[in-house]
């Protein structure tokens, strides 16, 4: 019988530590991965990346995007190639921050960040549009005035970067196999994946740069 | 005898000096079981935290300690809602019928005064004084009575609410604290039985010089008295009465604003009152080392107030400890545990202390005692037994044979 061993546990815990965070004033760090609301990225010329193909639309289970795509105008190109997103929309009502989105798309141009703390008074302030989402011209994401941005919360804007192994190929690990980003640059393969990554003996070259120091 | 009882103050008239005393008596009284529920609700908020790894109020005051305040204003502002089905009379009577008996029995309560080589008087102004309210020739029953009281409260409550809920938690309250009414008097007759008298101060003077009656009596009154007690609290691990799984709120589920408030705070003072009865009873109430020679009915307060805090810091460890029980098994255990158990200490406890009077040896008088208790234990048991397979034989009949599994249209 262990009837009074409830008793010996409860007693202990008053001298144990407290899981409690004081959540508002102080706040945990972040998961490198954390799921939280979608930028629109841009190439290192300050082109826009996403192309209008409305595959992350497709693939959304939540079908909170919406996009529609439109002819570059020939004389100045939002976006390298013949489309651009002409709309793009994103209903945080909806949105449950699964990432297919930024798996689906072709050319890196959704990712997410870390953001997660932002409310809303209307139904119509929680569909994001294009010129909310979309990074500025330094290459950061917007801070809109309704979100709570912390050090270091956009520094893992871009989810593709963090795909280690693009291909499924453990060879690929620790190689950038991403294209650069304003404000970026190319990004470094995440720590601890790509320190013990021998060198590809197929590739000997090329792809030192993106190698993590 | 005068209405005001024993205490020695009013012993030679009743002028301006002992209505004074009187009325700080009652001010001090009521002001310390005010704060002291504050502090309570406190307490056990911020303890049953520790004990879950958690840190519980902590923002308003220091270590929070004024969120019962900032809750009781929370609570004084909300809508006072009347249900449209209620019993509008009863409705409004109930919270006070709960929260008046738990202020009353505070009264013969003892807080203070030395026993241990003293009597407990002190001086006020000249005036001999006992450190309690009111020290009436029925202290004891006045505090059984009180506790009868506060069933009403909890039972009118819920019947006047005109709803499901409260109706089935005010049943369950009111089967649960008239069963442990039973345990609890019994228990608290070995008390009587040793101190011979009624009276709080009597009992306290009693046990002054550390017999307390929690040795005295033996330990059994007193782990059965802290049993029913916690039950007749309505505390976990018996708090059925307001099980928010089965029942939402129990009994005061309609109640919103300040009448639940009143509610909240009769059960909080309670805790206090019932364990300050304890201490009162069986653990000498302030008697304990006087460490100076100046200001010696002060360490009776202090040593009092260090006893209860034992017992509420018990109450929240169990409430953090225990899970609740089912409402048969807690059936069970006062009528067929704890009331034969009182009742055969009791009888114990008599044949011992006639058997003093006789000068008859120990021993025998042990001996005879305990053959004659287990006896009589064998044969409830037996009669416990032949009950249930009656019942049993019964119900097989009435279902008739299929009841093996069988589905009845």
């Amino acid at each position: 019988m262990n009837f009074f061993g409830g008793f010996k546990v409860t007693f202990a815990k008053l001298f144990e530590d407290r899981v409690t965070s004081q959540y508002p004033s102080v706040k945990r760090p972040k998961p490198e991965r954390f799921h939280g609301r979608h930028v629109l990225g841009r190439y290192e010329d300050g082109m826009e990346r996403c192309i209008g193909c409305e595959l992350c639309a497709g693939v959304c289970p939540a079908r909170c995007i919406y996009v529609r795509g439109a002819d570059n105008p020939p004389d100045s190109p939002v976006a390298p190639g013949e489309r651009y997103g002409y709309v793009y929309e994103i209903n945080y009502l909806r949105c449950i921050h699964c990432d297919l989105c930024v798996e689906a798309c072709p050319t890196e141009a959704i990712t997410e960040s870390k953001l997660f703390e932002f409310s809303f008074t209307s139904r119509d302030d929680a569909v994001y549009t294009k010129d909310e989402l979309l990074v500025g011209d330094d290459g950061q994401p917007q801070r809109l005035a309704w979100e709570d941005w912390r050090p270091g919360d956009d520094q893992h804007t871009s989810g593709w970067m963090r795909a280690t192994s693009p291909s499924g190929s453990a060879a690929w690990e620790g190689r950038a196999a991403w294209s650069a980003e304003l404000g970026y640059g190319v990004r470094a393969p995440e720590l601890g994946q790509s320190a013990e990554a021998a060198p590809d003996p197929e590739e000997p070259s090329g792809h030192d740069a993106a190698k993590h120091p | 005898m005068n209405v005001f009882a024993l205490d020695p103050a009013y012993i030679g008239g009743f002028g301006l000096d002992e209505a004074l005393i009187l009325i700080v008596k009652v001010i001090a009284a009521f002001a310390m079981l005010m704060v002291a529920v504050m502090l309570m609700i406190w307490f056990e908020r911020k303890l049953i935290g520790d004990m879950q790894n958690r840190i519980g109020p902590a923002l308003a005051g220091p270590w929070g300690i004024l969120q019962t305040l900032a809750d009781g204003v929370k609570l004084f502002f909300k809508e006072d809602l009347i249900p449209a089905q209620s019993d509008r009379f009863v409705f409004k009577l109930a919270p006070y019928l709960s929260l008046v008996p738990a202020v009353i029995v505070f009264a013969v309560v003892p807080v203070g005064g030395n026993f241990t080589t003293g009597d407990g008087t002190v001086s006020w102004w000249g005036n001999a004084t006992y450190l309690q309210v009111a020290d009436p020739h029925i202290g004891i029953l006045l505090v059984l009575a009180m506790s009868s009281m506060a069933v009403y409260g909890v039972m009118l409550a819920g019947w006047s609410s005109g709803s499901k809920y409260p109706l089935l938690g005010s049943v369950r309250a009111s089967a649960q604290m008239v069963s442990y009414e039973a345990a609890l008097g019994l228990s608290l007759a070995a008390v009587l039985l040793s101190a011979g008298s009624l009276s709080t101060h009597d009992i306290v003077a009693g046990q002054g010089g550390y017999d307390w009656n929690l040795w005295v009596t033996g330990i059994v009154p007193f782990a059965v008295f802290f049993i029913a007690a916690t039950a007749e609290l309505n505390r976990p691990p018996f708090d059925m009465v307001e099980a928010e799984q089965e029942l939402v709120g129990g009994f005061h589920t309609e109640y919103s604003s300040i009448r639940f408030a009143l509610f909240f705070l009769a059960e909080f003072m309670n805790v206090i009152t019932m364990s300050a009865i304890i201490v009162t009873l069986f653990l000498g109430g302030p008697d304990g080392p006087i460490l100076t020679e100046g200001a010696a009915w002060l360490w009776g307060t202090v040593w009092f107030l260090l006893k209860l805090m034992v017992f509420l810091f018990i109450f929240v460890w169990l409430r953090a400890t225990l899970p609740r029980m089912r409402y048969d098994q807690l059936m069970d255990m006062g009528w067929k545990v704890l009331i034969p158990l009182s009742l055969g200490w009791l009888l114990f406890l008599g044949a011992l202390s006639i058997g003093r009077d006789r000068g008859w040896p120990d021993a025998a008088v042990i001996a005879v005692s305990v053959a004659a208790l287990a006896a009589g234990g064998l044969l409830l048991r037996a009669a416990v037994r032949a009950g249930q397979a009656e019942r049993q034989a019964t119900e097989a009949a009435a279902a008739g044979q299929p009841a093996q599994g069988g589905v009845r249209p």
